[in-house]
């Protein structure tokens, strides 16, 4: 994913007393090249070392990712308490009760309208976030430090302090809606079927909008200025200016922000589970809600694992089919254009 | 991330308007971005009023919290607050957040420099292989395998200890860390490791003398995320941990508000007390941080 750097010519010419000199430039990261010309002893040698020095990180990341995610696999097709090995092995029924489970259903439901409330009012509010605090301004450099803080807290600080703020009549926003005489707007909030999503969707936006705004800023300070002083000087609008320079040239990093969205949204926990537990019945669920709830508190671990493997393949579908069909050649984009301003 | 910072800094200062534009124009171009300022002004209102309120409201006890919601406490009460300072759960808490952050980051950025080490600058058989194995690695929240990972923690012993919740955190941190440095770990030049090779540095000897302190804002960047990401961590603790010994802040809030839900004042204060390390570390970290996640996710 990343260019090596290209060695300037001079180096490179100035270095012919090194032993293989003949190497540079540098090849491309997918070649094996260097390996191959070197003498056998010293490629062992790279060998080992290489080894000894992935050891550590192969082991904690095979002992305690890979296996786990297997073993996942494995009781997927079990019905299994958690206790003991794992021995009424039932074949894929774990994995059809996901069809016919209202539960699962909803939880992808509430998953896609999440990500579309994201799409459509989220990033487009910090685009314009970012768009705005891109400009001069007295004190962006406040606004800017202010707008991503939220993203610094912890979910469950979030969860809970919003949870006290929507509490039904007591809360500020009651105390705030009656104040100027709009009390019968409020009410329900995270209490209500019907609100509850909104009312997260709020708090979401609260707390993520600034990352989002974040990753906008560093791709628009990528983009010359000249481009937009051309475009302005042969007479483009701020709004033509906007539309066939910033977004074109922003788009590689739009399609960033709107994956780690989605991914983000299917992952979607801790602050749901402080405020609502997934309720009121069922409303606020996620994927990951019903799988705590079947494996921890009612003890279907496999059932729960096959929760688990499901949400693992749609992250990887979507991943997949997003990056052959989306980012393309786009991150290589994103990157080096982060590294220019690094 | 530091040059744009400085542009930053830069032109965060009022905008000059150069001599030659005319007055009437000048005053236009001020009246324009009125509306601007506006709705930043909305925005960070809307912002910064969760956060004062709970500030705020640490300072009030619960009844004045319902009769008295908008305006400033009156009295003001600090028993909230000092009780919290002054008792041992919320301490404890602290610590234990901040052993595991810290122990995590060592963990995390130790194996991933090494490997990143071995992935950048070797080339061997299976290399892109064995990289691509680890970038799959972003794709793994822990709670697609938080089910097996407690079942193997319980096996272990590890449950109700440290180590059960540092390790796992370590290995599901190492892809977004090894993708990061091992981008740095390229970009230094092959002629420096020849010439260490030369004066008779060893392999380690320079990816310890020389690699990782020309890395030094890399290795910032990413100890910066593994701390903040184990920080806020919740579920993994909420589950290894069941006896309050070592409860997080995350857990141990949750459970606080679970024994005082009807003391709404004190849950403030615990929020705003909870609040305050994270705040200030944002505040002498923000480089790195905010460097460190747009640059986590532009590679992820």
């Amino acid at each position: 994913m990343t260019h090596p750097t290209s060695t300037p010519a001079s180096i490179t010419s100035s270095s012919t007393y090194a032993p293989d000199a003949g190497k540079s430039p540098r090849p491309a990261p997918d070649s094996p090249g260097p390996a191959a010309r070197r003498p056998a002893p010293r490629r062992v040698r790279d060998w080992l070392s290489a080894f000894v020095f992935t050891v550590p990180a192969l082991v904690l990341f095979g002992l305690l990712v890979l296996v786990p995610m297997g073993y996942a696999f494995y009781i997927s097709f079990f019905n299994w308490g958690g206790f003991g090995t794992p021995s009424d092995s039932v074949g894929f029924d774990n994995y059809t009760r996901l069809f016919d489970d209202p539960v699962f259903l909803g939880d992808l439901w509430r998953g896609f309208l999440l990500i579309v409330f994201s799409i459509v009012l989220q990033l487009p509010f910090a685009l314009a976030m970012a768009v705005l605090l891109n400009q001069r301004l007295r004190g962006r450099a406040v606004y800017r430090m202010l707008f991503f803080a939220p993203y610094i807290l912890s979910e469950v600080i979030t969860g809970v302090l919003f949870s006290m703020i929507f509490a039904p009549g007591e809360g500020l926003a009651d105390k705030s809606l009656d104040a100027i005489g709009f009390g019968a707007l409020g009410g329900d909030w995270f209490a209500g079927q019907d609100t509850v999503l909104p009312t997260l969707f709020l708090v979401m936006t609260w707390k993520y909008f600034g990352f989002h705004m974040m990753l906008y800023l560093a791709g628009l300070q990528g983009i010359p200025a000249e481009l937009h002083e051309a475009a302005r000087i042969d007479g483009a609008g701020a709004w033509q200016r906007f539309r066939h320079i910033t977004l074109p040239l922003l788009a590689p990093t739009l399609r960033i922000s709107v994956f780690l969205s989605v991914i983000g949204a299917i992952q979607l926990f801790d602050l749901v589970w402080v405020i609502t537990s997934g309720g009121p019945d069922h409303a606020s669920e996620t994927m990951v809600i019903s799988l705590f709830q079947y494996g921890f508190k009612r003890y279907q671990m496999g059932y729960a694992s096959a929760i688990s493997v499901a949400m693992f393949l749609i992250s990887l579908v979507f991943a997949l089919a997003y990056q052959r069909f989306v980012l393309r050649r786009d991150t290589e984009g994103a990157i080096t254009t982060m590294r220019a301003n690094r | 991330m530091s040059a744009s910072t400085s542009v930053t800094r830069a032109e965060s200062l009022p905008p000059r308007a150069p001599a030659n534009v005319p007055k009437s124009v000048r005053r236009r171009r001020r009246l324009r971005t009125v509306p601007v300022y506006v709705i930043l002004w909305a925005v960070g209102v809307f912002m910064v009023t969760p956060l004062l309120y709970a500030l705020v409201s640490g300072f009030k006890s619960t009844d004045q919290l319902s009769g008295n919601t908008f305006g400033l406490p009156d009295p003001w009460v600090t028993s909230n607050y000092t009780s919290l300072l002054g008792s041992g759960a919320f301490w404890r808490s602290i610590g234990s957040s901040t052993v595991i952050a810290l122990a995590t980051a060592v963990l995390t950025v130790g194996a991933a420099a090494l490997a990143a080490y071995a992935l950048a600058r070797f080339a061997f058989r299976g290399r892109e292989l064995l990289f691509t194995v680890f970038t799959m690695g972003l794709m793994f929240p822990f709670a697609v395998a938080i089910l097996p990972l407690f079942i193997l923690l319980r096996t272990f012993g590890l449950l109700d200890n440290p180590w059960g919740v540092i390790l796992p955190q370590a290995a599901f941190g190492l892809p977004m860390t090894i993708v990061i440095l091992r981008g740095f770990f390229r970009e230094i030049p092959g002629e420096l490791e020849e010439a260490a090779t030369l004066d008779g540095c060893s392999t380690f000897g320079f990816f310890w003398r020389i690699l990782l302190p020309l890395a030094r804002p890399a290795l910032g960047t990413v100890s910066v995320l593994a701390i903040v990401g184990s920080w806020n961590n919740f579920l993994l603790p909420l589950l290894v941990f069941s006896e309050p010994t070592w409860w997080t802040i995350p857990v141990g809030i949750q459970q606080f508000q679970g024994q005082y839900a009807s003391d709404v004042a004190r849950i403030f204060a615990y929020l705003v007390l909870a609040m305050a390390p994270a705040l200030a570390f944002y505040a002498v970290a923000e480089r790195q941080l905010i460097g460190g996640i747009t640059l986590g996710a532009t590679k992820g």
